[in-house]
């Protein structure tokens, strides 16, 4: 199976308030199709593993592969346009922008990729929201429905632009258990039936012990 | 960059929060308002209080002056060598106050490409006859029509006309304090006579006013063949020549070379009207300040209120940044909001600039200078329009270039992290 993603002896310092290191000769890969969970304890260095592989922190040691190239040290504005095309994010807040509706919400990051018309779009982005059962809050502020609704258009947007990968960052940390079965069985979906691949950093056994692999860490190593 | 979709999110930022954008815009309006008014108003008034003296002032005024000669007959005289000489109470010479070979000289000025007309006048002292009272008058003999066109002496005629004047060979156009004084008004006729005595009737065709009095109570006008006749002269006899330039910067310049040239005395503006220039630019400097302060405050006002939505907007701006918008993206968003605030309260405020102008414009103003206006002076040039919205919109964009540059650097890591 082809490699999605890659990451060779990750090394990040912290500088302030004191220098520490919080990530410690990380390699590992995420192949195709994988649904891959990371775990461990608060301050192991997850997140901020999560960050780098994700692009965002570009200030880090070590070699990063997406799809068999290389992207560290990549100019900040095509990192912008690799994270745009390729990769879908959840976070666990769901970091909607509450001024617009839920469909804009979706179509946002598929109208800066400019790829498709707006008819076109709009009509992905409704394909999405039905995808993720909630096409009848299309036209509703982003304020203004439920958590568990926030965090499916959060993945509706990840998917907008047909990505290689999502990562999410506790996902379902902030989610009652009916609605974090709901994100997990929508990813597992997405997994099986589209082939994506999946990284999510998680506090939840359960739903990690239902993903294809889990990594866990302890104190910027990779355990097993 | 599409700029279609930095705008919609920039217009949907404006409109979610209609009061604040209301209030930035407001303030860039009562700046940009206030500098139309300012500049419109001042310099109406300065057009209006040049044109009280400047206009009808000419360039250069040429004539000869009284004058105790400057080389007396003993410093001619060569016998006396290197002796100091004392020569007392030494009297001008008799001189004719006529220019000699005036009308050659008309013709020359008129022909030279920097002199936009050339108008020849005779000054008479004269008495108005009023039953047994005579009373001093100030005679000037004018080529009306010429007069008109260069010095604007239309606007100081309260009743008749120039017209009236120059189609009337005894008319007289006479000072309204004279006309008053002896109950005089148009169609009467007055009897006028030379300090020679010769006495000549003349036909009031109007009145003239020009809202100082101890030149009103004195000053008439009449045709240059009158005042000719009056003073039993030929048509040659020519007394001043007012030259009115199409630069007036070269007047002092040209005066003295005409001085040189026609032996003759010549003032320019400047040096006769020197307070006027300085009273316009000191008003034109004072309105640029004022509005330059206004503008500025303004500019806080923006610089504020953008600052402070983009420290709500961290969110926004990280999941901007997080699904694949660039830090220009991000910076142009911003920026771009200050400019619509400022191109929106620019236009509203050349509009409300325009509207008062036009409500100031149509105040009664009744000044007896101008007897003419009866409205408050505003100059309406395009220019200060140009201005203001040009203004406007480079102001907000300095002011909402600082906070974009700041968003611009907002790493999302942090913001998503901090959560």
């Amino acid at each position: 199976m082809d490699k999605i993603l890659e990451a060779k002896n990750i090394n990040k310092y912290f500088l302030k308030p004191v220098e520490f290191q919080v990530l410690k000769d990380i390699s590992f890969d995420v192949k195709k199709g994988e649904f891959v969970s990371v775990m461990g304890k608060s301050g192991c260095g997850k997140s901020t593993l999560l960050y780098i592989l994700s692009t965002m922190d570009t200030d880090y040691t070590g070699e990063l592969y997406f799809d068999g190239q290389l992207i560290t040290g990549l100019p900040a504005n095509d990192l912008a346009r690799l994270r745009n095309e390729k990769i879908g994010f959840v976070f666990q807040f769901h970091y909607l922008l509450a001024e617009f509706s839920v469909l804009e919400n979706v179509m946002l990051p598929a109208k800066k990729l400019a790829r498709k018309s707006k008819e076109e779009i709009e009509h992905d982005a409704m394909l999405k929201l039905k995808l993720l059962g909630i096409d009848d809050q299309a036209t509703k502020l982003a304020s203004r429905i439920s958590g568990g609704q926030k965090q499916r258009v959060a993945i509706a947007r990840a998917l907008i632009n047909d990505p290689s990968i999502i990562m999410g960052d506790e996902p379902t940390g902030n989610l009652d258990s009916k609605n974090s079965d709901i994100v997990f069985s929508i990813f597992k979906e997405l997994s099986v039936e589209q082939n994506l691949s999946l990284l999510v950093v998680t506090h939840d056994d359960d739903f990690a012990h239902r993903t294809d692999r889990i990594i866990e860490m302890g104190d910027g190593r990779i355990l097993k | 960059m599409d700029l279609r979709l930095v705008l919609s999110i920039s217009k949907t930022h404006l409109l979610t929060r209609k009061k604040q954008s209301l209030i930035a815009a407001l303030g860039v309006t009562f700046g940009i308002g206030t500098y139309i008014i300012m500049m419109g108003f001042m310099n109406g008034l300065n057009g209006l209080l040049d044109g009280l003296i400047l206009n009808r002032t000419p360039h250069i005024h040429l004539y000869n002056e009284v004058e105790p000669s400057k080389k007396q007959p003993l410093d001619i005289y060569k016998g006396y060598g290197d002796r100091i000489k004392f020569v007392q109470s030494i009297k001008p010479k008799t001189e004719q106050t006529r220019i000699h070979n005036a009308l050659p000289l008309l013709g020359f000025l008129n022909k030279q490409n920097y002199v936009r007309g050339a108008t020849p006048q005779v000054k008479a002292q004269a008495f108005y006859l009023g039953g047994s009272i005579q009373l001093n008058g100030s005679l000037s003999g004018i080529d009306v029509m010429k007069e008109s066109n260069l010095y604007n002496l239309g606007d100081y005629i309260v009743e008749g006309s120039t017209r009236d004047l120059a189609q009337n060979e005894n008319g007289i156009l006479l000072g309204a304090g004279v006309a008053k004084k002896l109950s005089l008004k148009v169609g009467d006729v007055i009897q006028v006579s030379s300090t020679k005595g010769e006495i000549q009737p003349l036909k009031i065709v109007g009145l003239y006013q020009s809202g100082i009095a101890d030149i009103d109570n004195i000053q008439s006008y009449v045709n240059l063949k009158t005042a000719q006749r009056l003073m039993g002269e030929s048509d040659n006899y020519i007394t001043d020549i007012n030259v009115k330039l199409y630069d007036l910067e070269k007047a002092p310049e040209l005066a003295k070379e005409m001085a040189e040239l026609f032996d003759l005395t010549a003032v320019d503006i400047q040096t006769a009207n020197a307070q006027f220039e300085t009273g316009s630019s000191v008003r034109t400097m004072i309105s640029y300040a004022v509005s330059i302060t206004l503008l500025i405050v303004a500019g806080f006002g923006i610089y504020n209120i953008l600052n402070m939505l983009i420290f709500e907007k961290m969110n926004d701006i990280a999941i901007l940044k997080a699904t694949g918008f660039s830090g220009r993206d991000v910076k142009y968003i911003f920026i771009s909001q200050a400019i619509i605030i400022g191109l929106i309260g620019g236009v509203i405020g050349l509009i409300l600039g325009y509207s008062v102008s036009v409500i100031i414009d149509n105040t009664p103003f009744d000044t007896p200078a101008l007897p003419t206006i009866k409205t408050f002076p505003v100059d309406y040039q395009i220019k200060y329009y140009v201005i203001g919205i040009l203004f406007s919109t480079i102001s907000t964009f300095m002011a909402g270039y600082l906070p974009s540059r700041k968003a611009e650097k907002i790493d999302p890591v942090d913001i998503i992290r901090g959560q």
